[in-house]
């Protein structure tokens, strides 16, 4: 009976299409990149193949466009992950009693995480508009000078971060704010009793017990900050000249622009680690709070 | 007390103030959508004192072949999100079931690394295969970001049904595969409501695979978003209605299925 052969190999059968999925569109693609990280292969050149070891990573190495690439894919994302974390845990801790209106505040909370971020990449381009843009406006109104914002090299980065903090603060908040929720409240009741204030309650008590949350969404958005293609993409394309131009975009150039599908293995390779390290952190971090 | 209140109004204009920033943005794209190039260019900046015409999105939806790329989103997320739940809620419920922890991660990964280090190698092997620009290409990638939503949403739903209720079933004579089917999917609805609505958002947002598989034919909406500006001499009235075209059906969902959406974007990290 067929049935009884599905029932007993349940086990294997029932994961096996989703396991056979990722091997082949996942696992097969990543092993053939670290296979052409080690050949010079040009699509454009039509020289066949050749595998050349590790010379394609030498010359990467020695392009400062390399380096520069990788400096400024940390700067980002510290900059703008260290900005979401500090505000998005204040947010949560603000948004913890409960007032009036609470439940629309956190409806607005997702609108920024679910618009696609092409649309807010490039939306952000007119508020930015040096001439007729509204942040130059603003800035006016404060008795400032205006500013060139991503047309700018020494402006570029933060403003894209600032695109990336509107956008994804409230994912901080969110997971802050589930990770409160989850709080026992028998050592709040105990330091109230104890006599703490308030402020002392929120840095000895809430912040130390929330930590492990605000850690595993700081490496959560980490990842995808390292990653992020979308608005740098959409609003500079790496610019001006190579100033906001990260380890993602100069890899997409060389794979789709250039094709220089040697060299941007060797790009891949090293993002992929890099990501890969951080992802490990969540396992880790993960079985730690599992105990 | 009096320092109680203080603190109170000082929260709430803080919150105001957030709920404002959030906003403001969102009612910049949508008045901005309204106005004529002459009101957007305007300094200073006309926040009310325009009026409103319908011509960018007349422009946008009858010069450019916008409806044909909003179907072409709508079917390769449809379809993409479907077919991960085929695949994905028997592997989730597999890993609930028998605690397969390393395919968990094995297929968590997948959601961590990089796109461009997979997308590079289809690319390849799409063109080989003649299949740039068709709906298959794009329907795969898409599942490389539905698919694991889908089993890391469903298989911790599936973990907070208790063990009991499959165990009854199949104590009384059921198989595996019919205590899950008929069982075990039917009360994991709100489950499989989060999954479909968070992954059909990140399909529906998805730009880099769709800009390097996609052209004409299957191109979809972030991409004709995109394209709007390196074409139309920067037509900022007709890239704000195309903005809001795209991220109305996404806020909109939102705002239905908002409990699920929020479930879903914080699973993993607080566990419990």
């Amino acid at each position: 009976m067929s049935g009884g052969f599905v029932d007993r190999h349940f086990k294997i059968l029932a994961p096996l299409p989703a396991a056979v999925f990722v091997v082949v569109m996942i696992l097969f693609p990543v092993i053939y990149t670290v296979f052409l990280s080690f050949t010079n292969w040009n699509l454009t050149s039509g020289n066949p193949l050749q595998v050349v070891a590790l010379r394609s990573y030498g010359r990467v190495f020695r392009e400062p466009r390399f380096l520069a690439a990788v400096a400024r894919t940390f700067l980002f994302t510290l900059l703008a992950v260290g900005v979401e974390t500090i505000l998005g845990t204040a947010l949560a801790v603000l948004l913890r009693r409960q007032f009036a209106g609470k439940g629309l505040v956190k409806l607005l909370l997702l609108l920024p995480l679910v618009a696609a971020p092409v649309a807010i990449g490039i939306s952000w381009n007119l508020f930015y508009d040096p001439n007729i843009g509204i942040a130059n406006y603003l800035l006016h109104q404060i008795g400032l000078g205006g500013l060139k914002w991503i047309y700018d090299s020494t402006t570029v980065i933060p403003s894209l971060a600032i695109v990336d903090i509107w956008q994804w603060t409230p994912m901080i908040t969110l997971i802050v704010m589930a990770g409160l929720a989850g709080l026992s409240p028998e050592p709040f009741e105990s330091a109230r009793v104890d006599g703490a204030t308030d402020s002392q309650i929120l840095w000895r008590v809430t912040l130390p017990m929330v930590l492990p949350t605000i850690y595993t969404a700081m490496i959560l958005r980490s990842i995808d900050g390292l990653k992020t293609f979308d608005i740098i993409y959409a609003m500079t394309g790496g610019g001006p000249g190579y100033a906001s131009e990260t380890l993602n975009i100069m890899a997409f150039k060389y794979s789709f622009e250039y094709f220089r599908m040697g060299q941007s293995s060797v790009l891949l390779v090293i993002l992929f680690l890099i990501v890969l390290l951080f992802s490990l952190g969540i396992v880790r971090l993960q079985r730690l709070s599992e105990g | 007390m009096k320092q109680r209140l203080a603190g109170r109004i000082l929260a709430s204009t803080l919150i105001f103030l957030v709920a404002l920033v959030i906003l403001f943005p969102f009612f910049w794209i949508l008045t901005s959508s309204f106005k004529r190039q002459v009101d957007i260019v305007a300094s200073p900046p006309r926040l009310f004192s325009f009026a409103p015409v319908l011509a960018n999105y007349v422009r946008v939806f009858a010069e450019q072949n916008f409806p044909r790329y909003f179907l072409n989103s709508t079917v390769i997320g449809a379809t993409s999100v479907a077919a991960s739940l085929l695949l994905g809620l028997p592997a989730a419920y597999s890993i609930a079931r028998f605690r397969q922890r390393r395919l968990s991660v094995f297929i968590l990964v997948a959601r961590l690394l990089p796109g461009i280090s997979f997308l590079m190698p289809w690319y390849i092997l799409f063109s080989r295969l003649h299949l740039m620009d068709t709906y298959v290409a794009l329907v795969l990638s898409h599942m490389l970001i539905v698919l694991p939503v889908v089993v890391w949403v469903m298989s911790s739903y599936f973990a907070s049904i208790p063990v009991e209720i499959d165990e009854s079933a199949m104590v009384d004579g059921a198989t595996r595969q019919r205590t899950m089917l008929s069982l075990i999917l039917p009360i994991a609805g709100p489950g499989i409501a989060t999954a479909t609505t968070l992954s059909f958002i990140f399909s529906w947002n998805n730009f880099l695979f769709s800009q390097v598989l996609s052209m004409e034919k299957t191109r979809t909406l972030p991409i004709a978003v995109y394209n709007f500006v390196s074409y139309a001499e920067v037509d900022w009235g007709a890239v704000m209605a195309a903005a809001v075209a795209i991220m109305t059906p996404a806020i909109i969902l939102t705002m239905i299925f908002q409990k699920y959406v929020v479930q879903g974007l914080t699973l993993g990290a607080v566990k419990g």
